[in-house]
Formats: C-alpha cells, structure tokens, sequence
C-alpha cells in the first residue's frame, strides 16, 4: 500500500452531491493521475461536513486545508497550487464574516472550531460505504468488548450514568428505556431505529446514517445484546434514498465482516438487522405508529400503556430509540457514562446536533454540548442573519415546537431551558427568521401541516386543528375580529388536552407560542387588517414604482396571472390590481427594485 | 408485447413477495416494490399483492391510501417533489412552486399531458441548509429560484 502524503476528503453527503460534488472527484482522480500524484494523494469520498451551503467542499490533510464551492474547472488550478507548489490555492478559502479575512483551515473556522463532535465525529471524515475506515477508527471494538467482557447490566449502568436522553423529541432518559426492555418478561424481542425524520427542519439523522451509518448498526447490536434481542429494525423515510443505499450497503458488509449476523464474536447472541422504508405519512415518527407500519399496516397510533417496552412490535418487547440517540452509544461505552455526563448541563447531558437553517449565513448541521446559548449558534457558529437584516425569531421542533424571540437570544439550549420558554429541543430542527417572516403565517403554516399529516383516529386532533387553521386563515385575511383571538385561544388548549398521541398534544404549540411572543402582530392583522411583515396576500399590494421600472418587460413575461401590462407609448409596466393574485413573483425577478410591495 | 413485459414485472413482484415470505407484515415494502416496478399501483396490481400476501384487498387498499407516498394513478415519467417543509418554506418555496405550476401548467398531484412530469410537494426532503429544494426523481437541487428550477427541468426534457 503506498504512503499517501496527503489525503483529500471530499464531502458526499447529499447536499454536497446535490451541488455537483461528484463531478469533482472525478475531475480531482484524473488530475492527480495526470501530474503522478494518484500514489501520493487519496481522494476519500466522506458523508456529509456539516457545511451545506458551501458544497462542494474539500478538506486537504495533514493541514485540514478548507475549500468551498469547488466546481470540475477548478480541480487543475488546485492541485497544481497545493499539491505541486505546496501552497494553500486562495481563492477557493472560504471569508470571515466579520473580517473577510481568508480562512484556511477546517480548525480556523469559527463554524467548525466551536462545535463538539461526538454523534458527527466520523461524518465527514471516513467513507461510509467502507466498512473498513469505521473498523480503523475503533469501529465494532465496542460491540465486541460488550460481548465478550461485559454483560448487560454494566452497559445499562454505563448509559444511566451517562444521563443520555432520547434524541427523536421526548427525551426519555435512555439508560432507563433499555433496563425497562431487558426486564420485561418475553422471550423474543426487537430493537428498533426511528429514522422517520418527520420534523421538516431536521437532517441530522439523514446525515448520520448517510455519513457514519455503521455507528448506528454496532449501537443496535449493543442494545440488542442489552436488552437480549436478536432482530433489529431500521425504519427509513422514502424520501431519503441515498441514506436507505447506504445504510442497506452497510447492513450488508457488517455482515460479511461478521459484525452481524449468527454467534457474533463467536459468543451465542446473534442479532441481524434489516430495513423498513417509510411511505410519507408524518404520523409514523410517533411510536406506536411506527411500530403498526413495521408491521405493514396503516400508521396509526394507539394508546400507551401498554408502552413498546413491554408490548411492542408483534405484541413483544420492543426497544426504540432515534438515530441520534443510537449514534451517541459507542463513545459512551468506549469512553464511559462519567465522561459523557461531564459533557453539557445538570439536566441535559451530552451534545445534540441541531440542523441550522433559514435566514442564517451558514447552514448546515451544527453539534454543540447542551446548554450552548442560541446566540452563540446563531451568531458565533451561523455567522448571523444575512443581507443586512434582524434576527426574529428561532423555530425549534418543528410542528411540536415554538418560536423564541430575540429578547431570549442568550437561552440555553437545553431540554429545560427550552420548555420555559414555551419551546421544545425536539429533534434539533432549528430554523433563523428575519423580519420578512410574518409569524402568523408561520403558525398557520404549522397548522396545515398538522391538519395534513393528523391521522384522523381522535376528533380532537382531526377537527381542532381545521377549526385552528380556519381562524389562522381568517386573520391573516384580515377577516378576523378579536373574539376570535379568544376562540383560538380555547381550541388550542382543547386540542392539547384532549388529542390521544403527540402530534395532537403538540399541535396548538407554534400557534401559542407566537401568541405569546408576537400577539402584536396577531392584532395588527385583526385591528389594523396589516401584515407588517408584508407575506400575508390579503394584506398586501403590489405595484411598480414607474420611475425606477426600465421597461424590461421581465415581470410581466413571469407573472403567473399574466396581469402586468404596458403603458401605452411607454417603456413602462403597470398591475392591474383587480387580478394580481399577489403571488410575489414580479417583485422577485425586478432588478430594478421598481416592483414594491405595501 | 405489452403482455409479455407486464408478465416479467409480475414475475419480479412475485419474486419480492416470495423474498419475504410472503408474509403479511411486508405489505408496505412489497408495494414501494410494486410502484417502483410498474411506475404505479393499479387496481390489478394491489389485487395481485393481496392474493401474494393473502391479505383481503380492503386492508390492501386502506394502506395504500393512507401513505401519501403511494399512488394508484400513472405518474409521469419524472417526479418533480417540491419540499414545502419549514426551512423552504422561510426561503420563499411557494413561489417555486408557483413557478413549476405554471410552466408545466398543472395544479399538485398532477401529471403533464405528455406523461413526462408529475408535480407533488414534500414535506421536507432533509436538504434544508440548501433551502429551497426540490427533488426531481432521486436527485436533489438546492438553492433554487423560481428561474433555477425551470431551467433544471429542462435535463429532464
Ligand atoms: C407525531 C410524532 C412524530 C414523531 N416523529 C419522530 C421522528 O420522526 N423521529 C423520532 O426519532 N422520533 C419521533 N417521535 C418520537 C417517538 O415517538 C419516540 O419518542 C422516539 O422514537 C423514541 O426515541 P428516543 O427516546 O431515542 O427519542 C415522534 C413523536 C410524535 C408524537
Ligand atoms: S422588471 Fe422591473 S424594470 Fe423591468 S419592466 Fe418589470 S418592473 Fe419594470
Ligand atoms: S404579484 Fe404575481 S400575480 Fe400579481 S402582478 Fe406580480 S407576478 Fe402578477
Ligand atoms: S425544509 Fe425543505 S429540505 Fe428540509
């Protein structure tokens, strides 16, 4: 095998694919090959870097030399500069925020350098679709140390001492969950992965299985061999492919590797796992739905208890955890519970990855020890709101969750913290809003998805969340009086006391939570008929400023409704207010800033 | 012609039933199986997979209709998903799909009259650092405008 002197990683999660990373491995294995460099550089295709706006990005070590939006016709230049001259190629550095200063290297970066990582260690920096760079970096040292040294009582003691909580939104201390399946009486049990990722906002888990996906395989073999079951499940959303090839591959190389599979480690616990794939239905993330699509039924959920600890898959013991919270596992038996608990506040422990997204300057999946301030992600980590305008507000978990404002910047982000403000962590969905975002309209946006996605079983939830969602829409209308505040008021807390599974319970909660923060801003819709963030269309009208309009024409050959005339014998354009649907478009595509908005 | 490939998917389909034992439990995969294999569910094909499976066909349909994912109406020959979910919806998703709405000139669920595009709407596709996204077949776009994803459909033309 040669010494390679220098290894290129080469981000392949799906946003990097997405901006055409694959293209530029090609272009980099042939120029290397061409300059005879392919003995002395290695092109690693990783999972995902966490930095998703930059794609395609490259990480050169031994420097951990640091290149965004790298494109095939910039792969000759680089290489000739850093691999043949020696020195960093500048223009492909990314730029400080605050500075613009260039900054070279993954550990300068302030998005980088202010992030643990534990779930996210090997993202980005092996390939997932070989097994053997998992088992270089220590990967199945844990399951077979597990299985030949210790027994399931000490791996339940390790995870209570850890104070790891679920990741997929309840937070259930885990170490508690795994000792409640082991005890349970049954003789066939099942350990389940949630990777139904339903919180539209959240990727960390797509991520973790697309980029270290063995980490959770050897993790629900420990759990299996804990909580002494012998057949595991992964439940994937079809919406994430390239997670469901990656993680089947996996599946497939643990098992010719042995790591799954009969008698592992030549002891008597056998444990296999196979894939389950979803089928677009949001409800199935709640357990006991799951569990009833497991079993190729409709994804409805029943009452708990019984909980599946005890009557779970086919009626059996059933162990379910999220991704994140399998990811967590190996370092915890590697490196001890005590080490993990020294990680993040009294309450929360560890790190929870969040999936930075929005009007942020930098997204991508961010990993933090609990109890980070929001304004030590937004800013110091996202780089802050772009374009020159204001933070509003931060949406965390999703449909579940709520709204913090500004004047809560400096909360911690723990699971305690967070619910005094009216929000959740939930899954880690963390979605920046600047002043164009009308925060009704985000309640309302909520509430569709919950009126869609509600499985129908209680009326609280199917009709509740309508009658919630009729009255969004009567205020952003400007069609609302104030008793409807009340009434809104009154259904949410009926809705919450009386839906039988999460999504019903947590529903009203955007609604309530942007009642609480921006109620202004609800009565500026009902009192003044305004939207003062100028989204609602009801509210809103849009013109050209026909000073400033150069007559380009842009605008009216897009306009959907076909509304925008010419002026007669004028190089200008008009609206006919009568049929503008308010659909935003002209406004969008002006160069001139001649469409406005009032 | 048409015969003798609809006999060679049913052959493929009675293969994945028989991978999984035929058992009942399998009923959402062995469907993804079938939409993948015939492009869509039809009315002989869930009554097929309800015979494999030995499953009444109302069970059969009840699923089917309670998974947005499944669908017993041919789709186009490309699938245009654009995500609506929250980090696309801040980002201005609705004015994609506005856009993609009047360029192939159909409403949501809608296929176009030359079979060649369907319009649907996801809920998030996991690529929201790169909001808004859309999904056409397999593939992901990220950062669109409304200009970006009609150019973008033209690959698929
Ligand atoms: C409506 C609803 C949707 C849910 N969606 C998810 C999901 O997508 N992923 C997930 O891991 N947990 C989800 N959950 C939480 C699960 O029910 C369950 O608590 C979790 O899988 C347990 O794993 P944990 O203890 O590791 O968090 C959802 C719950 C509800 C009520
Ligand atoms: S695009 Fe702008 S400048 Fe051009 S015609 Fe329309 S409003 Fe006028
Ligand atoms: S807002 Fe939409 S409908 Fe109204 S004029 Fe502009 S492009 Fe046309
Ligand atoms: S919200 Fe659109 S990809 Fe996640």
């Amino acid at each position: 095998m040669p010494a390679y002197r220098s290894t290129v990683l080469l981000c392949a999660g799906g946003g990097c694919i997405s901006c055409g990373c694959l293209p530029v491995r090609e272009a980099m294995e042939a120029e290397l090959k061409r300059r005879n460099l392919a003995d002395e550089v290695r092109v690693v295709q990783t999972g995902c870097v966490g930095s998703c706006d930059l794609g395609p990005v490259l990480i050169v070590y031994p420097d951990e030399v640091f290149y965004q939006k790298v494109s095939p016709g910039d792969v000759p230049k680089l290489v000739d500069e850093h691999f043949l001259k020696g020195r960093v190629f500048e223009r492909l550095l990314v730029k400080s925020a605050e500075t613009d200063n260039l900054i070279a290297t993954q550990r300068e970066f302030a998005f980088f350098n202010k992030q643990v990582k534990i779930v996210l260690e090997n993202c980005g920096v092996i390939d997932p679709e070989n097994i053997e760079e998992y088992v270089a970096r220590g990967g199945y040292l844990a399951l077979g140390q597990v299985i030949s040294e210790r027994t399931p009582e000490w791996v339940i003691e390790e995870l209570k001492k850890s104070g790891l909580r679920g990741r997929g939104g309840a937070g259930f201390p885990a170490g508690t969950k795994w000792d409640f399946v082991r005890k349970a009486p049954g003789e066939r049990k099942y350990v389940v992965c949630n990777a139904d990722e339903g919180d539209p906002g959240a990727f960390m888990d797509r991520s973790v299985l697309e980029g270290d996906p063995h980490r959770v395989l050897e993790a629900m073999a420990i759990a299996g061999f804990a909580a002494s079951a012998d057949q595991g499940y992964i439940y994937v959303r079809a919406e994430y492919p390239l997670a469901i090839r990656r993680t089947r591959r996996a599946i497939q190389q643990a098992r010719e590797a042995g790591f799954l599979g009969r008698n592992l480690f030549e002891s008597s616990f056998s444990f296999d796992i196979d894939i389950r794939v979803g089928a677009g239905a949001f409800v199935c993330g709640e357990e006991t739905a799951l569990l009833a699509s497991i079993e190729g039924k409709r994804g409805i959920p029943r009452p708990r208890p019984p909980f599946p600890a005890v009557s779970g898959l086919w009626g059996k013991p059933t162990l379910i955890n999220n991704v994140e919270t399998y990811a967590c596992i190996v370092p915890i038996i590697t490196r001890g519970g005590d080490w993990y608990a020294s990680i993040g506040t009294e309450k929360s422990k560890g790190t929870k990855v969040f999936a930075l997204a929005g009007k942020i300057r930098n997204t991508g999946l961010v990993e933090v020890p609990m109890g980070t301030t929001l304004r030590e992600i937004v800013y110091d980590i996202g780089g802050g709101v772009p374009n020159g305008r204001k933070f509003k507000a931060a949406q965390t978990g999703g449909p579940s969750g709520g709204c913090i404002p500004a004047e809560h910047l400096d909360i911690p982000m723990d699971y305690e913290s967070l619910a005094k403000v009216g929000s959740i962590v939930g899954s880690g969905g963390l979605i920046i809003m600047d002043e164009d975002s009308c925060m009704v309209d985000v309640a309302k946006f909520f509430m569709e998805f919950c009126t869609d996605e509600s499985c129908g079983k209680c009326p609280p939830c199917r009709v509740g969340t309508r009658q919630i969602y009729g009255l969004l829409d009567k205020i952003t209308k400007g069609e609302a009086r104030i008793e409807d505040l009340h009434l809104l008021e009154e259904l949410c807390g009926m809705v919450k006391e009386s839906s039988l599974c999460g999504l019903g319970q947590t529903a009203p909660n955007p609604v309530l939570s942007t009642l609480r923060y921006f109620r202004d801003e609800y009565l500026e819709h009902i009192v003044d008929r305004r939207c003062p963030a100028k989204v609602c269309p009801s509210l809103i009208r849009y013109s050209i400023d026909e000073a400033a309009c150069t007559g380009c024409s842009l605008c009216a050959r897009n306009c959907p409704e076909n509304t925008i005339f010419k002026v007669e014998d004028q190089k200008k354009y008009r609206i006919d207010p009568a049929r503008c649907v308010k659909c935003g478009v002209c406004f969008d595509v002006c160069r001139f800033g001649a469409v406005v908005k009032s | 012609m048409e015969t003798c490939t609809e006999n060679v998917l049913y052959q493929q389909l009675d293969s994945v039933m028989a991978h999984y034992n035929r058992s009942p439990d399998a009923l959402i995969q062995v469907l993804h199986q079938g939409q993948e294999l015939f492009g869509y569910l039809p009315d002989e094909v869930l009554r097929h997979i309800a015979r494999g499976l030995r499953l009444p066909i109302s069970k059969v349909y009840g699923v089917v209709t309670f998974y947005s994912f499944f669908t017993t109406v041919p789709r186009g020959k490309h699938t245009v998903m654009v995500c609506l979910g929250t980090a696309c919806y801040v980002k201005g998703a609705e004015r994609i799909l506005a856009r993609l709405k009047k360029e192939l000139n159909v409403d949501l669920g809608q296929t176009t009259r030359d079979h060649l595009f369907t319009l649907s709407a996801a809920r998030c596709v996991g690529a929201c650092g790169l909001a808004p996204v859309a999904m056409i077949d397999d593939d992901v776009y990220g950062k669109l405008t409304p200009d970006k994803a009609v150019k973008t459909l033209k690959k698929y033309r």
